[in-house]
């Protein structure tokens, strides 16, 4: 969707603020839905379409609210079934730039199917999902993200369900798109919000969201100040991955197993780590399998954001249009010609 | 082409108003594809007809047992027919379990038409007939008049130097059965020559040997003496002249919906999962591409119904198509239309439930879910089909109430109408409504703000879509503000929206026609107001019991919600109301409720369509008690 739509040309230059709708944000204050709705907002003026042809759908929970923010059209949908209506109003109407607000519970829960399905149809949507491993709307009970052991209203006595990888499970159902953001980076979320935007299929950004009321600090360890730059590691196309406060650590890929080694040692250069390549399967399922929690894992490997993958496949609604256009080669069907049918017979 | 071929006419032929013919044998026998041709011949040759096919829902159930056996049932007639008959007069019965399934259905007189080679040791045994019992020479069906036909053998006699294997030649029986019947009812063979030579038209030799087996028949009919005293039949053409073409109901929908888009400038958008029996609807439509049709098939009936709000949203004629199991799946999806106030044809093809039920049999016990089967007050219009053909026209007029009310609306059909068939005088598109969708035109910055829920004098909010510069606006299925549309927990407000939503339906009732009689006296003794697949049987008991001299009427509804507004006038000039209705009485709780009378409750719950001798029998109950 980079292409800019002429009747842009007339216009007058669009700002951040013109894709604020009339409606106050109803979300707590920290939240860090917030700071995702702020770039949002920063990064369609950029896109050079115009807010009519932009659409916003959501699902039920606190991130869900958000196509009432955004002036653009929009839609607020019922809990889990944000995919369902945004996959049907692409494949009808595929000029569309449509974009998609969900959480961890509203796609990985209630909407998993719709989740898993959309993804291997490649329909190119955006869908911005909100993880704050919680169930905020709701108070406070736990999700398919949360951590074991945390003690909710409804795990009183901890979680015992093993939580989704949102990596994994998207590269598994066949998705062309994985990203991870953190809500309070706005420039890298910002950066990956624009690539999700020019990728064309499905794009998932999965973004960390701080829920400071019934999950606060979940992501504290690859959030905050003091230790973030040695529990996370940012990925580049090209590049090596390269970690830490300066720069010391790097990931090398030994046969199959990555393993964190020490730059300033001597005995290993930047020219010797995993060069991130986001079309390389193999390395982004391996990069998606990067989980450990750095609070309880010795040895962790760091938790990765950017752009995990970009694959270029056919879209669903681009090979649906092809389908009809060899259909109609020889011109389109006629009302007269459908009710007549190809079976019909005359009596004399 | 070949040449025609005509009986030596040494028979009597008798003329008959109509016969009712059942084909009968093991699923692998081909017996669809026979009755299909058959009616070919049929609707070609001119005269009216009504199908039915009646199979297993296991696609190979065991061969020769009574489990396997495929039907197809078909009526054809000199005059009009609106059902396959209720009972048949003719039964092919291609293996004893077919017999044995049947039977009970065969006119007491009736012609049984026997393939020997289905009555050996083993399929009687697989029919769970006693042992040494055979039928077909034991003496027991002495009420009827049965033709042993050594179909196998006969078969393979007339096509042993094509070169086939036995494999094939055998597969060539179900023609030979064709052809027979061909001659039995003077029928041409050429409707099925044609389709043979178009169908194997790169294989000429199957081709040949289907010909030469239908041939074989038809000769073997001619030639043998044992037709000698019954001779043939003929059944004179009735149809006007003019171009048809035969359809089931569900492929009625399908046209009905692309024709409603065509007409209505819109493209149609179905999303759909499969179901037994709506499927066809889907697969018809995934046929339509060329003109334009979108389909989705979608992960569940929950996404597809939901991928058709998203085109609804979007601008598209949306519908999805299900049966009960889905439609329930899908009712929360409902509720959210019913909030956006967006067009959505759902058609519902019913079947015998609850739960898994009877998949493959037909009900109507869905019209309480299609009016109160959502959460919360969310009222929706239904419209229902009472034939294949009215399929079309039922589809096309769900496809207007929901494009110009702005409303999701139930369309019902049911597991009979769909897999039915009858002629359908081609349609001129001149003939069909207008469909008028309202989309809001583009607004400047200047402009007062867009008010997405402001209603015109019919409660309809505009259909405002994303590409319209200016109307960029947000909806949802949280309570809506009254005109602005923006989110609002007012109670004052939440009452006055839920006032204008059931008004908005009613409303509906403004624009459609008064309810009519089918048939019979303006007042009298009864009336029979029918809803559905009913239709047929009803229509042909009403004409009986006038012919009787009762004093009857028939209406039949195709719409439910609202009901006609003459409706209650119209009731109100018979003695008595009997409703006939597949389910356990849902019709007579609407109209109760409504009109505070109390209509005859007439009930069959067993995943068969009623007939006409039962709605007679009921007639003339009910009018003795008078």
């Amino acid at each position: 969707m980079t292409d800019i739509d002429t009747s842009m040309a007339s216009r007058p230059v669009l700002t951040a603020k013109d894709f604020a709708s009339d409606q106050e944000p109803k979300w707590c204050p920290g939240c860090g839905d917030h700071a995702v709705l702020q770039q949002l907002k920063n990064v369609m003026p950029d896109l050079g379409i115009p807010p009519e042809e932009i659409v916003f759908i959501s699902g039920i929970g606190c991130s869900s609210r958000l196509p009432y923010y955004m002036a653009t059209y929009g839609v607020h949908g019922i809990h889990g079934r944000a995919l369902p209506i945004a996959s049907g109003l692409k494949t009808s109407r595929p000029e569309l730039s449509v974009w998609v607000a969900t959480g961890d519970g509203d796609a990985l829960s209630i909407g998993g199917n719709h989740f898993i399905h959309t993804l291997r149809r490649n329909i190119d949507l955006n869908v911005v999902l909100f993880n704050n491993e919680i169930y905020g709307l709701t108070k406070g009970q736990y999700s398919p993200t949360t951590k074991v052991g945390l003690k909710t209203v409804t795990s009183p006595n901890g979680v015992i369900d093993h939580p989704f990888n949102t990596a994994t499970l998207t590269l598994g159902a066949g998705g062309t798109f994985f990203a991870r953001a953190m809500d309070r980076d706005g420039k890298v979320l910002r950066s990956i919000l624009h690539r999700a935007a020019s990728h064309k299929g499905t794009s998932l950004v999965e973004i960390y969201q701080n829920c400071p009321i019934f999950n606060n600090s979940a992501f504290q360890a690859f959030a905050g100040q003091e230790n973030k730059d040695e529990s996370t590691v940012y990925v580049e196309h090209g590049m090596p991955l390269v970690f830490g406060k300066f720069r010391q650590k790097g990931i090398r890929l030994d046969g199959s197993t990555p393993t964190v080694v020490d730059l300033f040692k001597g005995d290993v250069s930047e020219s010797d780590l995993w060069i991130h390549d986001e079309r390389d399967t193999f390395k982004a399922n391996l990069l998606a399998r990067f989980f450990d929690d750095p609070l309880t894992v010795e040895n962790f490997l760091p938790r990765p954001f950017g752009v995990f993958y970009a694959e270029d496949r056919l879209t669903y609604e681009d090979a649906l249009t092809a389908q009809i256009t060899m259909a109609q080669e020889n011109g389109e069907g006629t009302l007269e010609e459908l009710l007549k049918g190809d079976n019909s017979y005359v009596i004399k | 082409m070949s040449e025609p071929i005509s009986s030596t006419s040494k028979f009597t032929v008798t003329p008959k108003t109509s016969v009712s013919v059942l084909f009968a044998g093991d699923s692998g026998d081909g017996m669809q594809l026979t009755g299909t041709q058959f009616a070919n011949t049929v609707a070609v040759y001119g005269a009216d007809l009504n199908t039915f096919p009646n199979f297993p829902s296991e696609i190979r159930a065991p061969a020769g047992t009574i489990a396997g056996v495929s039907g197809f049932q078909l009526q054809f007639g000199s005059k009009p027919v609106y059902t396959p008959g209720a009972k048949f007069d003719v039964m092919v019965a291609m293996n004893a379990a077919a017999l044995k399934a049947n039977l009970k259905d065969l006119h007491r007189g009736g012609i049984i038409i026997a393939c020997t080679d289905g009555f050996d040791e083993k399929n009687l045994k697989l029919s769970g007939y006693p042992e040494g019992a055979n039928p077909i020479e034991d003496g027991t069906l002495s009420n009827y008049i049965v033709f042993p036909v050594p179909v196998l053998q006969l078969t393979r006699e007339a096509l042993k130097d094509t070169g086939l294997s036995n494999k094939e030649i055998d597969r060539c029986k179900n023609m030979f059965i064709l052809g027979l019947l061909y001659w039995l009812y003077s029928l041409p063979i050429e409707t099925t020559v044609d389709m043979l030579h178009a169908k194997f038209g790169k294989n000429a030799t199957i081709a040949e040997a289907n010909i030469r087996a239908i041939k074989g028949g038809y000769f073997f009919g001619d030639e043998t003496e044992i037709f000698a005293n019954l001779g043939r039949f003929d059944i004179s053409p009735t149809k006007q002249h003019g171009t048809y073409r035969r359809v089931t109901g569900n492929e009625a929908c399908a046209i009905g919906l692309t024709a409603a888009a065509k007409k209505a400038g819109l493209e149609l958008f179905l999303g759909s999962y499969p179901i037994t029996p709506a499927t066809e609807i889907l697969q018809t439509l995934a046929k339509m591409k060329k003109w334009g049709v979108k389909t989705f098939q979608a992960e569940d009936e929950i996404a597809g119904v939901l991928t058709s709000i998203g085109a609804a949203y979007g601008g598209a004629l949306a519908a999805t198509n299900t049966s009960g199991p889905g439609l329930a799946l899908k009712t929360e999806a409902l509720g959210l239309a019913v909030m956006l106030e967006l067009p959505l044809v759902v058609i519902n093809v019913q079947r015998g439930g609850p739960s898994t039920g009877l998949p493959t049999k037909p009900e109507q016990s869905d019209l309480m879910m299609a009016m109160y089967g959502r959460h919360g007050e969310a009222p929706m219009p239904i419209v229902a089909a009472y034939s294949p053909v009215d399929c079309f026209y039922t589809t096309y007029e769900a496809s207007r109430i929901a494009i110009e009310h702005m409303t999701p609306v139930m369309c019902l059909t049911d597991g009979y109408l769909a897999l039915s068939s009858e002629p359908w005088q081609v349609e001129s598109a001149g003939n069909l409504s207008d469909i008028n969708p309202r989309f809001s035109p583009e607004r400047n910055a200047d402009d007062p703000p867009f008010l997405p829920y402001k209603r015109d004098e019919r409660h309809v909010r505009p259909w405002a879509i994303p590409g319209t510069r200016g109307l960029e606006h947000r909806i949802g299925g949280l309570e809506k503000q009254h005109e602005t549309g923006h989110v609002s927990t007012d109670p004052d407000n939440h009452e006055l929206m839920t006032r204008l939503r059931a008004e908005k339906i009613e409303k509906i009732a403004d624009s459609i026609p008064l309810q009519t009689l089918d048939n019979g006296p303006e007042k009298g003794d009864l009336l029979i107001l029918g809803w559905g697949s009913s239709y047929g049987a009803i229509k042909t008991a009403v004409e009986q019991a006038l012919a009787k001299g009762l004093s009857v009427a028939h209406a039949h509804l195709r719409y439910l919600n609202p009901f006609p507004k003459n409706l209650g006038e119209l009731m109100g000039n018979y003695k008595t109301v009997l409703i006939p209705e597949n389910n356990y009485g849902q019709l007579v709780h609407l109209i109760r409720d409504k009109y505070l009378f109390a209509p005859v409750s007439f009930t069959k719950v067993k995943g068969l369509p009623f007939n006409e001798m039962e709605i007679l029998e009921k007639i003339t109950d009910l009018i003795k008690e008078h």
